[in-house]
């Protein structure tokens, strides 16, 4: 019995735990990535930099904030410093939408030239970031770092096994249920959210009835700027800040949108852990588990791991391939692009 | 291929500019830039022929390049016996079980009637099939990595002039463009460029981590070249000749012997060093030329024009019998193959295969940039595309620095704005990309050398 315990603590900590904090922040991504899609009509490749400015900024204020020794005790400073991110990712994407995005949707172009569009704002943001912070890698993250040390776990319990919980990572999952609630709450109870709802469902129909689109199209940037902001900041403060990182983040969070479902905000969060999971199950070592549950004659002698961590990030587009050929609407019949 | 007075103005600008980076920072980096020009202009060449020709979206380029680095590799490298002999038969026989797994799964697929059926077989016979190739497959990796890790742990190649890769390298890219468009050629474009941006991502952490097909990270390196080496020219008669013979005057006003030695073995050096970039200008050159010759040939061939009607109106050319789905396959491997020549040529110019240097951005979005900028639907667009934006990448560093020194004059040299500002010079040349593209896109979204309309 006991060695059972034990394997479900080797599991708890080296792959739930750390799948549901990836995830979440995959999932904040996707939803972004979704809301655009389903509103704006076009695959937005600047996200990921859009998640990058806003940590960038939340790092800038969390250095004034400790300058002026203001803190928040146990908890990161980053947190103080995160509104003041999401209003400035609100305005980067309001700006990008003013000057850039705003001719196209009038002209009607294809979303393929809006994809294209997407890229220069991609790299014109990816080089204001690196002339503001460089590329040097940035670990902002203060306060108590660990809220269970693997040490103190044994000790509590007596297993042979600890559990580590990082506080980033409790942080990260609060905070994501926290703004999931909120974020279906007010796509499905307010009066904003339903107007949005129709306008992605059918814009022609939504215009026939009175809504406004402009008003949708900048409520729409509120949210896409602060589920950036967050994810990105949260990615930041779990493993560490580099601007480079969250280029290759974005496919991970495409891959999250589409396997979900792309225009299904619900999809997109569920896409996020599938993607996470299958990424940490799949170049996991199980060598551990298994020693716990099976008899000593049995005991493996490899690591019984699938593929080596190297193709981690292969797993999330294979995933996403197999689920294109399968079902090309992704698991919540998202729009078929 | 006959020019008008706007394509001319393009061409005579370029070739001006690189003159003029001749005499101000010299011929050397003039040809550098140059060769890296032409490399471009085949990549911008493959991917408008897929986008320009078809409207097919090819986000894959990374991945293509590296396979034609790849080919550059296999081709050229010695075999290295040692690993043939430990490692060759258990490759050959997971190569074999992985043929009949291909067979099996095939004959399932058409026996079962049954559509759940279907998959849950399929499924465990591939399950069951990879879990046996695994065990051979590792067991002959492991012993080909042990040889030698330090200088070999890889297969090596074929031992063959490098130039043959750039054929090679084309069809590496063509046969994974097939096995990419076959499996996702029928989604929605934006939906392709993100399937075929990731499915280059794994045909590059591929390359980066099975060393004993490429060396993964350990890189490969002193792969030969298709041209003489400098060391081999300054010891040759004919080539101390020859840069007498061109800088006889300058040698001829010089009377103090030593002087004169040492003048002309400085000549030698540089001269050298240009005469090597100069050989690999031409080889370059001709593969464009031939490629563009062939590439504007299709343009204007019927096929072409099915091309130009499948990407104008899909429904209707559908509807006139055209298979769209086959001529869609077709036209992204041969764009990609193209793409993969230009990256066999890249590897040959830099003499070294270095997996983890393919990244999205400098290989696929830039390349992009180059085919908008250019004008996609038109060769001389895009090679000029190539040329510009290459350029500009390289030259934006050095006019940068210029231009924050003028608007810092004013500061303090310590002032702390100023030297983050010179730090980040490297930075300013994603900006410029990405304003060029914006203003492109915005104000001449066909490109600085458009499409020609054709009415036949």
């Amino acid at each position: 019995m006991i060695d059972f315990i034990n394997s479900i603590v080797v599991l708890l900590n080296f792959v739930i735990i750390p799948g549901l904090s990836y995830g979440s922040q995959l999932a904040l991504g996707a939803l972004g990535v979704t809301f655009v899609y389903a509103v704006l009509r076009f695959a937005n490749f600047a996200h990921g930099e859009l998640m990058s400015f806003g940590a960038m900024i939340t790092i800038l204020f969390t250095w004034f904030f400790q300058s002026q020794n203001i803190g928040l005790g146990i908890l990161p400073t980053a947190l103080i410093a995160l509104p003041f991110g999401i209003l400035a990712t609100i305005v980067l994407g309001l700006l990008s939408d003013k000057f850039v995005f705003k001719y196209y949707r009038k002209q009607k172009s294809v979303p393929v030239v809006l994809a294209m569009v997407s890229i220069g704002v991609m790299f014109v943001v990816n080089a204001i970031i690196r002339i503001i912070v460089g590329t040097e890698t940035i670990k902002f993250s203060d306060g108590q770092k660990f809220i269970m040390k693997a040490k103190q776990f044994k000790a509590m319990t007596g297993l042979n096994e600890g559990l580590a919980l990082k506080s980033s990572q409790v942080i990260t999952i609060l905070i994501t249920i926290l703004l999931l609630t909120f974020t279906f709450w007010f796509l499905q109870k307010t009066k904003t959210g339903k107007s949005m709802r129709a306008f992605s469902d059918n814009e022609d129909l939504a215009l026939l009835s009175g809504i406004n689109p402009d008003r949708v199209v900048f409520i729409t940037w509120l949210i896409v700027g602060t589920l950036a902001c967050v994810a990105g900041t949260l990615y930041g403060l779990d493993k560490s800040y580099k601007p480079i990182i969250y280029l290759n983040l974005v496919l991970p969070v495409f891959a999250s949108a589409i396997v979900g479902g792309i225009g299904s905000p619900f999809g997109a969060v569920v896409g996020g852990y599938v993607i996470a999971f299958s990424e940490i199950m799949v170049t996991y070592a199980y060598k551990k588990f298994f020693k716990y549950l099976l008899p000593e004659s049995l005991e493996p002698s490899s690591l019984v791991q699938l593929l080596s961590t190297d193709y981690k990030f292969a797993v999330s587009f294979t995933i996403l391939v197999i689920v294109l050929l399968i079902r090309p609407s992704g698991i919540f019949r998202g729009k078929v692009l | 291929m006959r020019f008008d007075k706007y394509e001319w103005t393009a061409i005579s600008i370029m070739v001006s500019l690189f003159i003029f980076v001749g005499f101000v920072q010299g011929w050397s980096v003039s040809l550098v830039i140059l060769n890296m020009c032409i490399i471009s202009a085949i990549m911008t060449m493959g991917v408008n022929i897929s986008w320009g020709y078809a409207g097919v979206i090819n986000f894959g380029v990374m991945g293509f390049l590296a396979m034609g680095g790849l080919a550059a590799v296999l081709v050229s490298y010695p075999p290295i016996k040692e690993a043939w002999q430990v490692g060759g038969s258990g490759l050959g026989i997971s190569f074999i079980l992985l043929i009949l797994l291909v067979i099996a799964v095939f004959f399932i697929t058409k026996l079962v009637e049954k559509k759940s059926h279907k998959y849950w077989f399929n499924g465990l016979v591939i399950l069951f099939g990879l879990i046996i190739i695994r065990y051979f497959f590792l067991n002959a990796t492991a012993k080909i990595e042990e040889i030698d890790p330090a200088l070999a742990g890889f297969l090596g190649g074929a031992n063959l002039p490098i130039i043959f890769s750039w054929v090679v390298g084309g069809f590496f890219a063509g046969g994974v463009a097939f096995v990419i468009g076959k499996v996702a050629l029928g989604l929605r474009s934006d939906y392709l460029a993100i399937v075929t941006l990731g499915i280059s991502e794994i045909v590059v952490s591929v390359l980066k981590h099975e060393e004993w097909l490429s060396r993964g990270v350990k890189n490969v390196i002193g792969l030969k070249r298709p041209v003489p080496y400098e060391i081999n020219l300054q010891n040759s008669e004919w080539f101390i000749n020859m840069v007498t013979w061109f800088n006889s005057s300058k040698l001829n006003n010089i009377i103090d012997p030593d002087t004169k030695q040492e003048v002309l073995n400085n000549l030698i050096i540089d001269g050298s060093g240009i005469f090597v970039k100069l050989n690999y200008a031409l080889l370059f050159f001709i593969v464009m030329i031939v490629i563009y010759y062939f590439a504007n040939k299709a343009q204007i061939s019927p096929w072409g024009r099915m091309m130009r009607a499948i990407r104008d109106n899909e429904v209707s050319a559908n509807a006139m019998g055209k298979d769209i789905v086959k001529q869609h396959l077709i036209i992204f491997v041969i764009g990609a193959a193209i793409v993969g020549v230009a990256g066999a040529m890249l590897v040959t110019l830099d003499g070294l295969f270095t997996p983890s240097g393919y990244r999205p951005l400098r290989f696929t979005f830039i390349i992009w940039i180059m085919v908008i900028v250019g004008g996609s639907g038109n060769n001389l667009g895009a090679i000029f595309g190539g040329f510009v934006i290459w350029f500009a990448w390289i030259e934006v560093a050095p006019l940068t620095t210029f231009l924050i020194e003028i608007f810092t004059s004013g500061m303090d040299p310590q002032n702390a704005i100023r030297l983050h500002l010179l730090d980040s010079v490297p930075y300013f040349r994603y900006l410029l990309m990405g304003m060029v593209l914006l203003l492109i896109l915005r104000y001449r979204p066909k490109g600085i050398i458009p499409e020609k309309v054709r009415h036949s």
